[in-house]
């Protein structure tokens, strides 16, 4: 590893650090609930979108269907508590770890698949997961379920009168899975996951366990993302299949990190910290018409940014490389 | 029913299966047709199944024209070009979708009595419903206009050279845009064409392409793309798994059976069933 590269990642890691301190403080100034709940959302897709990241960006295994996780994270979670009183910590870990095995269950027979014919058996794998919640009598089925009031506390994660706890959480989150992305970025996964992106033949006849960085990469992902899940459930107070499995999930995770720069560190948190406000705003502002303003002005965006700049903002700031650097 | 996903699939094999270009809009491309041929009929009395060749022609011209203003630009991408792709079509289907919202009201609209709606004709003492026989009349002649037309003539090569090598078309005078162009008007046209026919059946609001869509991509990759024939099989596949599912299922369940099909093809054969790329 050259000088500059370890530079550049202690200054990630500071500007990380730095970034979190001014984002931890912002409660202090911001008093408006609507502006706390958009803050919240918007850290919380900026974790998703750095979890999507971690297998679609770094690995190159484009996923389509990470609704799926983060439903089964928010399930497993309100299950537990709902059915058998378990706390929702607990149910988050649990919810994480059911997702992780999944996804390394779904590997087997998904990461033999390549292009078009692997992103369509995401989004069909999520499609049936939401259909089997949608009928599944014991889950609440088609009407969900409502988690029970018991009052503020930490112990349970749920409060009513303030969101700051909620803000707190989902701020964590998100520099967990920035701190992840970024140790794994300089570890021996980081550097298979970028070597069966670019060419796995290739990968696989240097020595790179190409089935196991992918599944390394579904396992780690998929986790990430069902806390998220846990989290939304846990912040919305009311889950039903739709609402935390729908397609839109799979793209709303996907968006940030293409809108930034997909398989870069800092893509997903610039992306979400653009996208998400403007959604939030758009829909707020033509929203309660009802007649589909706020989906045309988002809908143009997407195309226009996609078009204007298909390696996302970040590609703005960086500047011609003129070693051979490491990446 | 198999054939009318067939329908809808046809023009999307085209596109996504033969050009290789994602199109995440092509369930908005259904609603726009369903939405033109209700229109002409309600101003101008035109029966769906007379007004289906003027939405295919219009359909054409739109296919040709969003391929020319926007994923042109969007196959021009050097990095990431899927992934831009499928996020270009699919904002261009959020915009397609709040449009028709913002002008036809999300309200659900119908044809009330067309030629075919709600005819039933016996065939041999079994009773077939009229629009779905005509649907897959349609859609067997389509299948087998599309072959031929692929298979048979000139324009049929270049489409799938192009596909194969831009570099190398353009050094033997083929226009790579004026092909491309062409291909996205015929699938536009082709799904224009089920749109047209499914009006007189189907209740016709903004979002109805979303439910059709899915099942449409499915049918192509089960086929395996680059495959016409492929995607015809596909067709007949999804409908007969999906009266099958219906069967054991409960009706909400019944498109579980056909995404399981799919896993379990792609499975054994990851490159669908008659698919060469």
């Amino acid at each position: 590893m050259d000088k500059e590269f370890a530079a550049r990642r202690r200054r990630d890691l500071i500007i990380a650090a730095l970034l979190a301190a001014i984002a931890a403080a912002t409660p202090l100034f911001v008093k408006d609930v609507v502006v706390q709940n958009i803050l919240i959302l918007t850290l919380m897709y900026a974790g998703l979108s750095q979890s999507w990241n971690i297998l679609s960006g770094y690995c190159g295994q484009i996923s389509l269907g990470h609704a799926l996780y983060f439903g089964l994270g928010a399930y497993t979670t309100e299950l537990l508590f709902t059915k058998f009183g378990v706390l929702p910590w607990f149910g988050m870990l649990a919810g994480g770890v059911v997702s992780a095995l999944i996804a390394m269950g779904l590997g087997y027979p998904f990461f033999r698949l390549r292009g078009h014919y692997y992103v369509i058996a995401t989004i069909v794998i999520a499609e049936i997961g939401l259909l089997l919640f949608h009928n599944w009598e014991w889950a609440g089925a088609a009407m969900g379920i409502t988690i029970p009031i018991r009052g503020d506390s930490w112990l349970k994660f749920q409060f009513l009168r303030t969101k700051l706890p909620y803000f707190y959480f989902a701020l964590a989150l998100c520099c967990l899975a920035w701190f992840v992305t970024w140790w794994l970025e300089n570890s021996k996964w980081g550097f298979w996951w970028r070597a069966v992106k670019d060419n796995p033949d290739a990968a696989e006849s240097l020595g790179v366990d190409v089935f196991n960085s992918k599944m390394g990469a579904a396992a780690v992902s998929a986790f990430l993302v069902a806390v998220g899940g846990s989290f939304y459930a846990q912040f919305v107070s009311y889950i039903d299949p739709e609402s935390v499995m729908g397609f839109q999930f799979s793209l709303l995770m996907a968006l940030p990190a293409v809108l930034g720069g997909i398989g870069t560190l800092w893509g997903p948190v610039l992306g979400a910290a653009i996208l998400i406000p403007l959604t939030e705003l758009t829909r707020f502002k033509f929203g309660g018409s009802g007649r589909g303003v706020d989906l045309i002005v988002y809908g143009t965006l997407i195309v226009l940014i996609s078009l204007a700049l298909p390696r996302g903002l970040l590609s703005l700031f960086s500047r011609p490389k003129k070693t051979g650097a490491v990446r | 029913m198999g054939l009318l996903y067939g329908l809808i699939a046809v023009g999307l094999a085209l596109i996504f299966g033969l050009m290789d270009v994602t199109n995440f809009a092509h369930g908005e491309f259904l609603m726009i047709a369903m939405y033109l041929s209700f229109f002409l009929f309600a101003f101008f009395a035109i029966d769906p199944l007379l007004s289906a060749p003027l939405v295919a022609a219009a359909l054409f011209i739109f296919g040709a024209v969003v391929y020319l203003l926007i994923v042109r630009f969007a196959m021009r991408a050097k990095a990431n070009a899927g992934m831009v792709q499928i996020f270009t079509t699919f904002g261009l289907a959020i915009v397609m979708r709040g449009l028709a919202q913002f002008f036809f009201t999300p309200d659900y609209r119908s044809i009330p009595h067309s030629w075919l709606g709600g005819k039933t004709i016996s065939i041999g003492g079994i009773f077939l419903p009229e629009p779905q026989l005509v649907g897959a009349l349609v859609s067997i002649l389509a299948f087998a206009g599309l072959y031929f037309f692929i298979h048979r003539t000139d324009f049929g090569r270049a489409l799938e050279a192009t596909r194969e090598d831009p570099g190398a078309v353009a050094l033997v005078g083929i226009d790579k845009n004026r092909v491309f162009a062409f291909g996205w008007g015929l699938g536009a046209a082709l799904v224009g064409l089920a749109g047209a026919i499914m009006a007189s059946f189907f209740y016709i609001y903004p979002d109805v392409g979303a439910s059709f869509a899915l099942i449409a991509y499915v049918t192509v990759a089960l086929g395996g793309f680059g495959s016409v024939f492929g995607a015809f099989a596909g067709g007949i596949i999804v409908g007969l798994v999906e009266a099958t599912t219906a069967l054991v299922l409960p009706p909400s369940l019944k498109s579980v059976g056909i995404y399981a099909v799919y896993l379990l093809v792609v499975f054994i054969r990851p490159r669908g069933l008659f698919g060469s790329i």
